[in-house]
């Protein structure tokens, strides 16, 4: 194996070494949180941490743990980075992303510490690319401050079902509001657009609810614009959780299973709208 | 307007709505005595389609009783409530359609699997009526078949294909893609299939004909027929007259009715030599066709001279025919409303009748109640646009 023997005698230069089967178990997960190019890497002994945000508004996390690498070698307690997701996406798929069973692209990522590119080998059917991608200053993540103390409103649900609403969302309304209540209609998710409202009610006995354990009513808007990138962590996973603090922001958790059916978690957080109004 | 409908009949009204998106832009709602009618017209005024939904197709169907009420909105809007059509099936269980006229709302609940449940509170606009008249069955000929024939037939024509054209002998249809004149012949491609009248389950000819109109429409129509699997009935009669399409069942009845194209010599005298028909009328007939629609087309052009010459090519140009048929139509309407009916038998009359689109004209009166209702709502629909009522 060429990705093997090539890299083994540079492995002391790295402080961070990541190998993958299949590559494809980074890329998709990757992807749920693409909306912007930049995007802050945070590596610990733990694994990967993959931010993206927007506007101050919005934070994507995508957390890969270790155990899903074939191999995490880390030399210092954090490790961390910034680079172009979509480059490194493009990197990933360089062999065209086959999803045909049998046909995966292996992957070794290497990183020699600040100041130098993020290594990547690429090998499929005994071809090697190299990808060397410039990484750039870190910056700082805005911390959301989202506590689990501070949660007013939590339910889980099958993915399932949020996909078909998602998916039928009035794209002509600014705002998605979310509704969340002890009481009736205890999850709702509205829109107002141009031709009307439409309001989407899951009753808390649903089979597609798997908890829900709200103590408040809350009503809260956040802006359509910033939660539709959330669709496409909606759509690679099979359970969300949705969450609502005291000051109204917003966490979604996703649970999303690979190709070899292991667990990755993606987190999106986002504020809410401002205005208020009655309605 | 209160009303419920469940099951495999949610899809049904869903697939119709959509196929009547592919005519206009706007659903023209009428909660009737006799069922719930929804429609929608194109914006020249070229194609109409009415579906039917008789008061047992739903498992609940209560109107207010009194007076009539009616209403249009965007199509787009109504799509939106049956967004996932292919997951329709399966996901809801009943839908209920409710009309609050004091709020102006026109309320779509759907009760979905898992104990999901979405509403759709659309705004709506009062209309008058929108009725086109035509009376499919005074129409020479006519033909029934499964959808499916008519699917593998369309399916041949590229997508970017406008207008197809259709003749018919005793026993023959055929299919092919309509050229417009001033294509240019070494580019066009012609693709005609023939259908034997074995393969419909009624065909009936009474005059060899051929007739040009839009296959956007049919697409949509042949949708709806598939999914229900409803066959589908074709009437026409001669060029220039509206061919109308339709669907029937014992609770819901789908009418498309599409303007043709105005007579075109010369396909007509190539699809008579190959229809083996009689000779083509005598030429003073068509040539008192072409001179009548000169006028109605354009009071400014003198008819006399072509009166007696052979119809000129400008005349054959099938895009401004057809403006032109609709503009006459629309011309023709005022008069209407102006003069009433003291209008005589002056030089505009002929043309009237051959050539102006026939669709909310008063050629085919069924009844003349059904004569006055266009007119009227063509009023409406102009002024209508103005007061926007949310």
């Amino acid at each position: 194996m060429p990705l093997s023997t090539q890299s083994q005698a540079d492995d002391e230069q790295y402080v961070l070494v990541a190998s993958l089967d299949n590559a494809r178990n980074l890329s998709n997960i990757l992807k749920a949180i693409t909306f912007k190019d930049h995007a802050i890497f945070n590596a610990t002994p733990n694994g990967l941490k993959v931010t993206v945000e927007d506007s101050k508004c919005l934070q994507a996390n995508a957390f890969i743990q270790a155990e899903i690498f074939q191999e995490f070698t880390i030399k210092e307690d954090s490790v961390g980075f910034q680079v172009n997701l979509t480059v490194l996406l493009d990197c990933l798929n360089i062999f065209g992303g086959s999803t045909a069973p049998g046909v995966s692209t292996a992957l070794r990522m290497c990183y020699k510490g600040y100041g130098h590119p993020l290594t990547l080998f690429l090998e499929e059917g005994g071809v090697v690319t190299v990808c060397k991608i410039n990484t750039q200053e870190p910056e700082e993540p805005v911390d959301f401050d989202f506590c689990s103390t501070n949660v007013t409103n939590k339910v889980i649900l099958q993915s399932e079902s949020l996909k078909e609403a998602f998916s039928e969302l009035d794209m002509t309304s600014e705002v998605l509001q979310i509704t969340m209540s002890p009481s009736q209609p205890y999850f709702r998710l509205s829109t107002f657009g141009n031709s009307g409202n439409a309001h989407y009610d899951y009753p808390k006995d649903s089979d597609m609810m798997e908890l829900f354990r709200c103590t408040k009513t809350q009503t809260n808007r956040y802006k359509m614009s910033l939660l539709k990138p959330s669709t496409k962590a909606l759509a690679l996973s099979c359970k969300v959780s949705v969450r609502t603090d005291s000051r109204g922001f917003l966490s979604l958790q996703y649970l999303v299973r690979n190709d070899d059916g292991q667990i990755c978690f993606v987190e999106y957080f986002c504020c809410p709208d401002e205005d208020v109004e009655e309605e | 307007m209160d009303c419920v409908v469940t099951g495999g009949n949610v899809k049904v009204l869903a697939k119709a709505i959509h196929s009547l998106s592919r005519i206009g832009d706007e659903l023209y709602v009428e909660p009737q005595e006799d069922g719930l009618a929804l429609r929608s017209v194109n914006s020249s005024r070229s194609a109409y389609a009415c579906f039917l939904f008789a008061p047992l197709f739903f498992s609940r169907y209560t109107i207010s009783s009194g007076h009539a009420f009616r209403c249009k909105m965007a199509i787009k809007s109504v799509q939106a409530v049956f967004r996932s059509l292919a997951t329709l099936e399966k996901t809801v269980e009943k839908c209920h359609i409710e009309l609050d006229e004091q709020k102006n709302r026109l309320t779509f609940t759907l009760h979905c699997k898992h104990g999901l449940m979405k509403t759709h509170n659309l705004s709506f606009q009062d209309s008058e009526s929108l009725q086109a008249v035509f009376d499919k069955d005074s129409y020479g000929n006519a033909f029934r078949s499964h959808p499916r024939l008519l699917v593998d037939t369309v399916v041949h024509f590229p997508p970017s294909l406008d207008e197809v054209t259709v003749s018919v002998s005793d026993d023959r249809m055929w299919f092919r893609n309509h050229v417009e004149e001033e294509a240019d012949q070494s580019k066009a491609m012609l693709t005609e299939l023939c259908l034997a009248s074995d393969e419909f389950d009624h065909f009936a000819v009474q005059v060899h004909n051929s007739i040009t109109f839009c296959l956007k429409e049919l697409r949509g129509l042949l949708v709806f027929a598939e999914s229900t699997g409803l066959p589908i009935s074709m009437y026409f009669d001669e060029p220039g007259s509206p061919v109308v399409l339709s669907v029937t069942d014992s609770v819901l009845e789908g009418n498309f009715v599409l303007a043709t194209l105005s007579d075109d010599p010369n396909h007509r005298k190539n699809n008579t030599r190959r229809a083996r028909t009689p000779p083509p009328p005598p030429d003073d007939f068509m040539n008192d066709d072409i001179d009548s629609y000169l006028i109605a087309m354009d009071t400014s052009i003198a008819p006399g001279p072509s009166a007696t010459g052979p119809p000129t090519p400008p005349l054959a140009d099938s895009i401004c025919s057809k403006q032109a048929a609709a503009a006459n139509h629309r011309t023709r309407l005022h008069s209407e409303e102006e003069e009433e009916d003291d209008e005589t038998v002056d030089s505009s009359r002929p043309p009237n009748k051959k050539f102006c689109s026939l669709f909310f004209g008063s050629v085919f009166p069924p009844s003349s109640q059904m004569t006055t209702q266009p007119v009227t709502s063509q009023e409406v629909l102009a002024s209508d646009s103005e007061d926007d009522v949310e």
